[in-house]
């Protein structure tokens, strides 16, 4: 048990580069196991979580110009979506990477760009942009046309109908659609040290760890396991979040009409 | 003909080459060539994988469905963790368990007097005439058993998705199909392979497509299984090489190289979405489904 609280303060930040440096070679317990595979977690919830926020922001601009009747407005977003949902997240990590690595030899503008914590960002920042984008495209397809024409009744045009009766009817339709996304962009931040991105001194995150103790132990039983554990306990953390905004959502309508958010399977990556 | 027979040779000496000539070369040297095969790897990979994902899916969504307690959980667990656990994880998990389970039974097949245990401190041993596949097996072998190793792995993890996806659509099959069945005194077998089955297809059909666009956009996790796949050979390609190792020195292109499989996928994807739009007019024809009845009242 003693050991056991050394083996926390000396790995519990190691993915962060503080603490002991180097990672355990033997005699793998299954402490330390579980302490490295965790605070390898903190960049999944890091690069989940900052995807995810800013990511929210650009869907809604991508959606609006989808549904624009504009031409200038409609293509690109519809360009922007098809390009990263056409493609496999794992390539345009590949891509990413080489790319950042060429900018890189243009202007040191862009050296923060070649190394995970950034440039990995930017990349599932785009990518969950336009999946969120498209399901944000297709919620505010199904905003109900007598909202739109009681806002007008009301005197309501353009920003503020827009801010007040298009937007969070649109969240509220898309809010199932979204906590699946929600899910699937956490699950999706393990490829990041499996494609380019280099994990600078063994900092790396939860699957990284776990594919070391695989590797070094040759046994897959305990890492895998430990790291599913972690990840199900994110994935209800994330559930339980995203349902309390569901239910503020959905607060002034009839309770029986509102719904629990459903993992659905259409948005998948 | 002096034209003809400079072409043919003119790859020999790319010193000399310039332009476009130099291209035309460069793209088809050998290892370009295997890069081109390996294209064809993940056309395999999605024709066999494609049915054998059906197939667990589907003995998932019986499971699911059973009567049986142990079996239902055994099909609703196969779908809930599959489905909260990132699937690279269950890639890069699954083909070490599956080669050690693999070895484990042959072990105990084939060495029965072996008196030591299998796994010591970080080894796992076992006999050698238990190795899979054997020591002195030909290349090809072990390849094909790695590509087989894949194969099995993705049909578990996307088993269990469309597992999930069967499983709604036999639910979504209209109760009063069910009930009238029923009432003509069929058992719930035949009631199950008679109506159920046959009239599921349109409700899955959305989430198989797009579980398909999914499979198509997972191929490239290949790479993480030791398969070599158009990832790697893009990589391998694509680094910089100087004169001392290649006829065809150049700087990094591995971008460009990663340029091109965008492509290609977005290709690939782009023309699965248009023959998936027509599958689905196909098969909503005659169905009691809102596109089917849009398609009625078009032709009335």
């Amino acid at each position: 048990m003693i050991d056991c609280l050394d083996t926390i303060a000396d790995y519990g930040l190691r993915s962060l580069g503080y603490g002991e440096r180097l990672l355990p070679r033997s005699d793998f317990t299954l402490c330390q196991q579980v302490t490295l595979i965790g605070s390898g977690m903190i960049w999944n919830v890091y690069f989940g979580l900052l995807a995810l926020i800013a990511g929210f922001g650009l869907a809604t601009v991508v959606a609006v110009g989808k549904a624009s009747s504009k031409r200038w407005a409609r293509k690109p977003a519809e360009w922007f979506i098809f390009l990263f949902r056409g493609s496999p997240l794992f390539i345009q990590f590949f891509f990413g990477y080489f790319l950042f690595l060429s900018l890189k030899q243009v202007s040191s503008a862009f050296d923060a760009f070649a190394s995970a914590w950034a440039g990995a960002l930017v990349v599932l920042f785009l990518n969950t942009a336009a999946y969120t984008g498209e399901i944000f495209y297709g919620a505010l397809q199904s905003v109900p046309r007598g909202d739109q024409e009681a806002a007008e009744a009301y005197g309501l045009t353009g920003w503020r109908k827009f801010r007040r009766i298009t937007w969070p009817t649109m969240l509220r339709l898309a809010w199932p659609a979204y906590t699946n996304e929600a899910i699937f962009l956490f699950h999706a931040t393990t490829l990041v040290f499996f494609t380019g991105f280099p994990a600078v001194q063994q900092r790396g995150d939860a699957l990284y760890y776990a594919s070391y103790f695989a590797d070094k132990t040759f046994n897959p039983f305990v890492p895998y396991p430990i790291l599913a554990g972690f990840f199900i306990l994110l994935t209800l953390c994330i559930i339980a979040i995203m349902g309390a905004v569901n239910r503020r959502l959905n607060r002034h309508l009839p309770q029986a009409a509102t719904r629990r958010p459903r993992l659905l399977p259409q948005i998948i990556r | 003909m002096r034209r003809g027979h400079l072409t043919i040779f003119a790859c020999t000496d790319p010193e000399t080459l310039s332009g476009l000539n130099w291209l035309i070369c460069y793209l088809t040297t050998g290892k370009h060539l295997l890069f081109y095969a390996a294209f064809g790897t993940v056309l395999l990979l999605l024709a066999i994988t494609a049915p054998a994902a059906m197939a667990f899916g589907f003995g998932g969504a019986m499971a699911a469905r059973s009567r049986i307690a142990p079996l239902r959980w055994f099909g609703k667990g196969y779908i809930a963790v599959v489905r909260g656990v990132p699937d690279i994880a269950f890639f890069l998990f699954f083909v070490i368990a599956l080669d050690q389970g693999i070895e484990y039974v042959r072990h105990k097949i084939k060495c029965p007097d072996w008196d030591q245990p299998v796994r010591q401190g970080s080894d796992f041993l076992v006999c050698q005439a238990a190795k899979m596949p054997l020591g002195n097996s030909p290349q090809w072998v072990h390849e094909s058993y790695g590509f087989a190793l894949a194969v099995l792995t993705f049909a578990i993890v996307f088993g269990a998705f469309a597992a999930n996806v069967l499983f709604g659509a036999m639910a979504a099959v209209p109760r009063g199909q069910v009930e009238t069945a029923e009432a003509y005194g069929m058992t719930s077998r035949q009631t199950f392979w008679r109506i159920t089955v046959p009239q599921m297809w349109i409700y899955a059909l959305p989430g198989l497509g797009n579980l398909w666009m999914v499979l198509i956009k997972a191929t490239p996790l290949l790479f993480l299984l030791g398969v070599e796949d158009i990832v790697y050979w893009a990589r391998e390609l694509g680094a910089a090489k100087t004169p001392r190792f290649t006829d065809y020195p150049h700087p990094d292109w591995r971008m460009w190289y990663f340029l091109a499989l965008l492509v290609f996928y977005l290709a690939f994807t782009r023309v699965s979405e248009i023959v998936l739009a027509r599958l689905t007019r196909r098969l909503s024809y005659g169905q009691a489904t809102a596109g089917g009845e849009a398609m009625r009242r078009a032709q009335a």
